[in-house]
């Protein structure tokens, strides 16, 4: 049989035009989808059971032994670590505040080491942004600024931004210029109009050149920025200002570079700037299929979209301090609840040394070196494949995800839930 | 003698990465990530062998990794998949907003013909794994 | 449950402050109920549960503000208790802050002024997080491609197919129109500057915009009239715009005994002058206007000083702000439906033009005879939060309240306002008519507002006896008793006691379902199915608001059939 419009649960774009065929309960085909989403959804080796760290090893153990030592890990510690949230649904995020709210801990994001600088950016600038579709229909200028679709977001390009067609531009692609602004040629920048090849770490004084220039304080400039000829950065300016619609898409290489937040507010006041001479927009584009969704729901539940300390029963937010590798590097957080992520692979070395002296838990449907560190491992349901629930795509708009086929396991928000249940039941037993 | 390249290392998706991103264990995740691309000029100057693989140091860590030329790099500048090859070389520090600084860090790249360690051995030494990770 | 002896205003029911009794059964008031609870309300002042017919409480808006001001977060914070969720937020608090503290006011009703279909998911998984009160959100049509499409070919049947479809599709109570035609200019940064300035590509005016869907409205017979946002709203001298706007559609008829027009926050529509330099008030002509024509209805939008966050599907006006008072701007242009902006802001009693902005709010309400055509908001968290609503009450209430701020404001408060010669003060029944009746009314909402036998269990007492308390002269203890309710009763269940919430039931959500004739609804699928293949960037087996998004539906019918 084959399932239409079935949204895909791996990165921002949340494509939801995707057709699978099932068959007997199992995935047998897959259209439409990038080779990531290809990936995601033809399946992975699967965590077997769940299980708990015996004599050092992890031995296979019961789901219920794995919630209760769960919730004995985090009501035992002082500073429990909730992260991750990002590759679950929204439904899930919920479950989770209220389990931090619940062991007085913090939670925070896989967002903090991705757009984390971003929603800092936007704290001191705000965002003029759209959705997606309003790029597709009007923009004649695209600018991806240390941002690779092609490897990232393979489908964005056609179905949102460079190559797509809609209302106010039926030549798609024709009828757009795009630029690109990067420290490597990478192969969205071999389909650009204007590569600007900068140096690591200098995005900061670029945008800020691009200022000035827009804004008509381009004789005050030396001859070079940054390494950047003048006249470049000059032409770039042009096309800008020539536009009837641009849209600005920010990746993770203004975020992870020296300057980081400082950065995107660079970004963000260009795009502020230029609507004084045409219509501009810029969007983050965000990694994980549902990242943007933990955020939303942080912020209409606690007031902050990352980054929350509960341990006073009010939310207390300061992403550098409350931060989940801030709270690792400072040998801070003395328990770590992982929810479908792998901080493990994507923090820093130092930072997972730390990771590795507190208790772990890991809820995750998929093996990876987290796992390695985990003193509890609990496996679950894939979300969007497995276990419907709502996610946000980049530019924040809120889809439902479906249940394609039946699974063995619990879906993630069942285990939270769980978890919390039993963490309640200890607080009754003191 | 001996030639070290001084580097700006910076980490990133690739689609390699990305398929495999929730296949930790598999070789396709440990051929994907364990890999420093390195400009062309930089890789000649470097005289790698068939054989060799590179050393990557900071003032974080080191790593080794396979190398490869990539057309696209400028010199001067190489590039690891995201992962925990590429963290092995990261600073902790978040400059105050949480997160670290996965792109830009000053590197040391030399030929070596040490192996490059597979994704248990990376974490072998942490939480008294003793390379029974899995 | 029986509330006794309480000094009760109910105007719908036409009871002026008599001593009663009130009996709720099953969530319901009935003649009288077979036992249960006994609240004493001798002595104190009993009105049907607060109604809040605009306010901005949930969606993409909502959350922008939260997400670009941690600085409002801070303020209003409160832990968590064994009951309760924490607080946080003075302009834009997070959910559970919502429920709680229109509870504490004694308000169980309030909706959300503005959501576009396309992000109604979002407002849906906001609004169900809000605990206590009944809920709906209003949903945007004024810059809908389908609709002025439908305006441009004169297509009246199609176009209130394509409204009943769209309600249906957000989940959605009624139709709201902001700053028409201007939303989709905005769309390449442009504006329309006046209801007959045509609206780029799609050959249409603003007031043909308007007619259209108010006939629509109309013709729907739905609950609530058209929710207007102007064109021009916040500028100098855009009460003409007001007043040309009302007066194109003297001549359409209400198919419901309400008005047939809502025009929100007027406060921001009621301005003269050609600049901010000789900027003025305008709220008596507007006013005037209102006193003659009686089949349009407004609220006031009043302002607060302090911290406001603006937030509007008027996003123009947003970047206009933003640039005026080099603040922070957030921006969110909505594919084929809408515009939309955020803009934090400070009202300062020194600043001639927010002293002359607060002062007009005032004089709209005063100076609107009839209390039934001019409801109290602040456009939360527009002109300031709701939390500040007992503070607007008793300015209401008591000239000498009003005297008094005006001696700290800038002096233009007075000298370009009418404000200074109000002797107006409204009494309880006004207040019960502008906070509770009025509000239920122009909403449609039949088993709000009112305590007669059927309506809902909502009541709100206040420790204040109207018949000894002088609000003239005794405001601060009028502002106190409002700011924390004896008791707040939603459904029949003791919610708030003391100005403490002391249970969390969760509330309904209103929406509306509309029948249309089928040949006109299959006219509207076979367009929206041309649309999602060509511009919407997602399909349209995944637009509409799933059943999981509202638990608790309180689905009101309309229709042509």
């Amino acid at each position: 049989m084959m399932e239409e419009d079935i949204l895909c649960p791996f990165c921002g774009c949340l494509c939801d035009d995707i057709k699978v065929e099932v068959d007997e309960g199992r995935i047998v085909g897959v259209k439409r989808a990038c080779r990531l989403g290809m990936s995601k959804f033809m399946g992975h080796e699967r965590i077997a059971a769940p299980m708990v760290r015996r004599d050092g090893e992890l031995v296979e153990t019961s789901y219920e032994e794995a919630y209760e030592r769960a919730a004995q890990i985090l009501k035992a510690a002082k500073r429990p670590l909730l992260y991750g949230w990002c590759s679950t649904v929204c439904e899930t995020a919920k479950m989770g505040i209220l389990l931090a709210e619940e062991v007085g801990g913090v939670i925070d994001s896989t967002a903090t080491v991705c757009h984390g600088p971003s929603i800092i950016g936007i704290e001191e600038k705000g965002l003029a942004g759209s959705t997606l579709g309003q790029v597709k229909n009007r923009a004649d200028l695209i600018v991806f600024w240390g941002a690779n679709p092609a490897e990232a977001h393979p489908r964005h390009t056609l179905r949102y931004s460079s190559n797509s067609t809609g209302m106010f531009t039926p030549e798609g692609r024709g009828g757009r210029k795009v630029i690109v602004v990067d420290v490597r040629r990478t192969r969205t920048a071999k389909n650009a109009d204007k590569f600007v090849l900068i140096r690591p770490g200098t995005d900061y004084e670029v945008i800020a050149a691009l200022r000035m220039i827009v804004k008509g304080k381009g004789d005050l400039l030396p001859d070079a920025v940054a390494g950047i000829a003048k006249s470049d950065l000059e032409e770039v300016a042009d096309m800008m200002k020539a536009a009837k619609f641009g849209a600005v898409l920010i990746g993770l290489g203004l975020t992870h570079s020296r300057g980081r937040y400082k950065n995107v507010d660079g970004a963000l006041s260009l795009v502020a700037d230029l609507n004084g001479f045409t219509k501009f927009v810029v969007l983050a584009m965000r990694g994980h299929y549902n990242v943007a969704g933990f955020g939303q729901v942080c912020a209409w539940e606690t007031g902050y979209p990352m980054a929350v300390d509960l341990s006073r029963g009010a939310p207390y937010f300061n992403p550098g301090e409350t931060a989940a590798c801030d709270l690792l590097a400072r040998r801070e957080a003395d328990a770590m609840m992982v929810v479908a992520a792998d901080p493990a692979s994507n923090f820093p070395r130092k930072t997972v040394e730390a990771m590795a002296e507190i208790p772990v838990i890991q809820v995750d449907p998929f093996p990876n070196p987290t796992t390695f560190l985990s003193d509890v491992v609990i496996p679950t349901a894939v979300c969007g494949i497995e276990a419907e629930g709502t996610a946000y795509r980049m530019d924040g708009l809120s889809l439902r995800m479906k249940k394609v086929v039946d699974s063995v396991y619990p879906t993630d928000e069942e285990v939270v839930e769980n978890i919390l249940d039993r963490v309640r039941r200890l607080g009754d037993d003191n | 003698m001996v030639i070290i390249l001084k580097a700006i290392m910076i980490s990133g998706r690739t689609l390699g990465q990305g398929a495999s991103l929730e296949a930790k264990m598999s070789p396709e995740f440990f051929n994907a990530t364990s890999t420093c691309a390195i400009s062309e000029s930089d890789y000649n100057a470097l005289g790698i062998s068939g054989d060799e693989n590179v050393l990557v140091r900071t003032e974080f860590g080191e790593v080794v990794l396979s190398a490869r030329k990539d057309d696209g790099l400028p010199p001067g500048v190489i590039f690891i998949p995201m992962g925990p090859w590429a963290n092995a070389v990261v600073g902790q520090n978040t400059g105050g907003c949480g997160c670290p600084l996965f792109k830009g860090t000053e590197a040391e790249v030399e030929p070596t013909k040490t192996r490059v360690k597979d994704v248990c051995e990376l974490f072998a030494d942490l939480k008294g794994l003793g390379g029974e990770g899995s | 449950m029986i509330i006794e002896g309480g000094i009760v205003y109910d105007p719908i029911n036409g009871v002026l402050g008599e001593e009663m009794d009130i009996s709720i059964e099953d969530g319901r008031v009935v003649e009288k109920a077979g036992g249960g609870e006994v609240i004493d309300a001798r002595g104190m002042l009993v009105m049907p549960g607060g109604v809040d017919a605009h306010a901005h409480i949930a969606g993409g808006k909502v959350n922008t503000g939260r997400i670009m001001r941690p600085e409002d977060g801070r303020r209003g914070t409160e832990p968590r208790t064994k009951l309760l969720r924490p607080s946080t937020g003075y302009t834009v608090p997070n959910c559970y802050a919502i429920g709680y503290r229109y509870a504490r006011l004694g308000y169980t009703t309030a909706f959300e002024a503005a959501t576009p279909i396309l992000e109604a998911r979002h407002t849906h998984e906001e609004l169900e997080e809000i605990p206590i009160i009944d809920k709906g959100a209003l949903t945007l049509f004024g810059n809908n491609w389908e609709v002025l499409e439908c305006v441009r070919d004169g297509d009246l049947g199609k176009l209130a197919a394509f409204v009943a479809w769209g309600l249906r599709a957000s989940r959605g109570y009624g139709v709201k129109v902001v700053n028409p035609g201007g939303g989709e200019a905005w769309g390449f940064g442009g504006n329309v500057k006046g209801i007959d300035d045509p609206v780029p590509s799609f050959d249409v005016t603003p007031r043909e915009i308007i007619r259209y869907l108010m006939r629509a409205n109309e013709a729907l017979r739905l609950p609530h009239s058209v929710h207007l946002h102007t064109n021009n709203l916040g500028k100098p001298g855009n009460y003409e715009t007001t007043l040309e706007t009302l007066r194109a559609v003297e001549d359409i008829a209400a198919t419901r005994d309400r008005q047939v027009l809502h025009v929100t926050h007027m406060q921001f529509s009621a301005y003269g002058g050609t600049g901010w330099r000789d900027f003025e008030s305008r709220a008596s002509d507007i006013a005037d206007y209102f006193n003659k024509h009686n089949q349009f209805t407004m609220d006031m939008g009043q302002l607060i000083f302090g911290s406001a966050t603006t937030m509007t599907a008027d996003a123009p006006l947003e970047y206009g702000n933003a640039r005026l008072l080099k603040a922070k701007w957030s921006n969110h242009d909505i594919e084929l439906e809408e515009s939309s902006g955020v803009v934090p802001l400070v009202y300062g009693r020194k600043n001639p033009i927010n002293a002359i902005q607060w002062a007009i709010g005032l004089e709209l309400a005063l100076l609107t005879e009839d209390p039934w055509q001019m409801i109290m908001t602040t456009d939360h968290p527009n002109g300031g939060p709701f939390v500040n609503y007992p503070e607007v009450v008793a300015l209401l209430m008591s000239r000498r309240k009003r005297e008094e701020e005006m001696a700290t404001l800038h002096d233009l408060a007075s000298k370009r306002t009418s404000l200074p010669s109000i002797e107006r003060e409204m009494d309880w029944n006004d207040v019960a008519i502008v906070t509770r009746a009025g509000p239920a009314r122009i909403l449609g909402l039949q088993e709000k507002g009112h305590l007669g036998v059927g309506a809902d269990g909502d009541v709100s007492i206040y420790e204040i006896n109207p018949e000894k308390v002088d609000p003239s002269r005794d405001h601060e203890v009028v502002k106190a008793a409002l700011a924390r309710a004896k008791y707040t009763i939603k459904a029949g269940e003791v919610v708030a006691r003391d100005g403490e919430v002391v249970a969390v039931p969760q509330g309904r959500t209103y929406w509306v379902d509309a029948s249309v004739p089928e040949a006109d609804a299959a006219r509207v699928r076979a367009d929206l199915v041309e649309k999602f293949a060509k511009y919407y960037s997602i399909q349209l087996s995944n637009y509409m608001v799933q059943d999981a998004y509202v638990t608790r539906p309180r689905v009101v019918r309309a229709g042509v059939i």
